[in-house]
């Protein structure tokens, strides 16, 4: 997919976000970082939770928020803890990190998450770069915590996630876990395209709750316990 | 034996926009030191220090990623497609 595009991006004259305008969508990934100091009111989480493919977002994440001390709109320096979530499917980076080694093996993606499933990650090692210097952590988590990482989060935040979203809070739930993300941080987790693109990934989990006939009566007999009022 | 390489937008300049040419050679390397020999500024830009491709460039033998295969050291047959890809994508 990632390769198609490249060659469609040289043979036509068309624009792709993440190819051939891929520095404006670079520069544009620090919106994230901006939107989040300003719904703090102009401070900063103690730690982020990112979700790497190539490592661009996590890196310019990390880049927006000191540039908003840069220009003067955060009073002291951001000391934000930054950390990523990869599928284990496909996992270099986390991997590398894990290795302690600056080197990023190219893998084959395999994973439901295939939104971040990028073999080679071409900014893996800015995002190991700017995890070791902020003291933060990589996780990598399998399909299955994937998928009740989305389950957890629709149910307790009634969000709906894809799968990359399900990466990102199964990857929070093992950096929890480890002690790398702690009790006492204010975090942020990026939760970054909505379920309905991957809805293949929950369609063996999830059922409809029922099947009707379009009736007053088939919808009465489906929710015997919910009691007629007068609206 | 030889191949077609494909060239992608950003190295067009080096082959006077073609977006592919034909070169001779047994194996990627072979091919790839010859494009660098008919069409200089290539390597600087497809090798790293230690002659290793650089960790941004992917190249294809046919649908296959070298790395995958034998690296530069993979085989090339003739009339074989050889892609150079920029490892660009994802967030």
């Amino acid at each position: 997919m990632n390769r198609l595009c490249a060659e469609l991006a040289g043979t036509f004259p068309w624009a792709f976000a993440n190819v051939n305008i891929r520095p404006f969508y670079a520069e544009g990934s620090k919106t994230l970082a901006y939107e989040t100091a300003e719904q703090l009111d102009w401070t900063t989480p103690d730690h982020v939770v990112v979700p790497v493919g190539s490592g661009s977002l996590l890196t310019k994440i990390r880049k927006g928020f000191d540039e908003l001390h840069t220009v003067g709109l955060l009073d002291s320096p951001p000391e934000v803890r930054v950390s990523g979530a990869q599928a284990l499917g496909c996992s270099p980076v986390a991997t590398a990190w894990t290795d302690g080694t600056d080197t990023i093996k190219p893998v084959k993606p395999s994973t439901i998450a295939k939104s971040i499933a990028i073999g080679n990650p071409a900014d893996g090692y800015f995002a190991i770069d700017a995890v070791r210097g902020t003291d933060g952590g990589f996780a990598a988590v399998t399909d299955d915590e994937i998928v009740e990482g989305m389950a957890l989060l629709a149910r307790t935040e009634g969000i709906f996630a894809e799968t990359a979203g399900g990466v990102t809070i199964a990857g929070l739930k093992r950096l929890a876990e480890s002690g790398v993300v702690r009790s006492d941080e204010r975090v942020v987790v990026y939760i970054t395209g909505h379920g309905l693109k991957t809805l293949d990934a929950v369609s063996t989990h999830v059922s409809p709750t029922a099947v009707i006939a379009p009736k007053i009566d088939a919808f009465h007999a489906a929710f015997p316990s919910i009691e007629e009022s007068s609206p | 034996m030889s191949a077609t390489v494909r060239i992608p937008t950003l190295l067009r300049e080096l082959v006077a926009g073609a977006n592919e040419v034909s070169i001779d050679g047994a194996t990627v390397a072979e091919v790839l030191e010859a494009l660098e020999e008919s069409h200089p500024g290539f390597a600087e830009r497809l090798f790293d220090e230690s002659g290793g491709l650089r960790r941004f460039v992917n190249v294809f033998v046919g649908d296959e990623d070298i790395r995958f295969l034998d690296g530069l050291a993979t085989p090339v047959t003739d009339g074989e497609t050889i892609s150079i890809v920029p490892a660009v994508a994802g967030g």
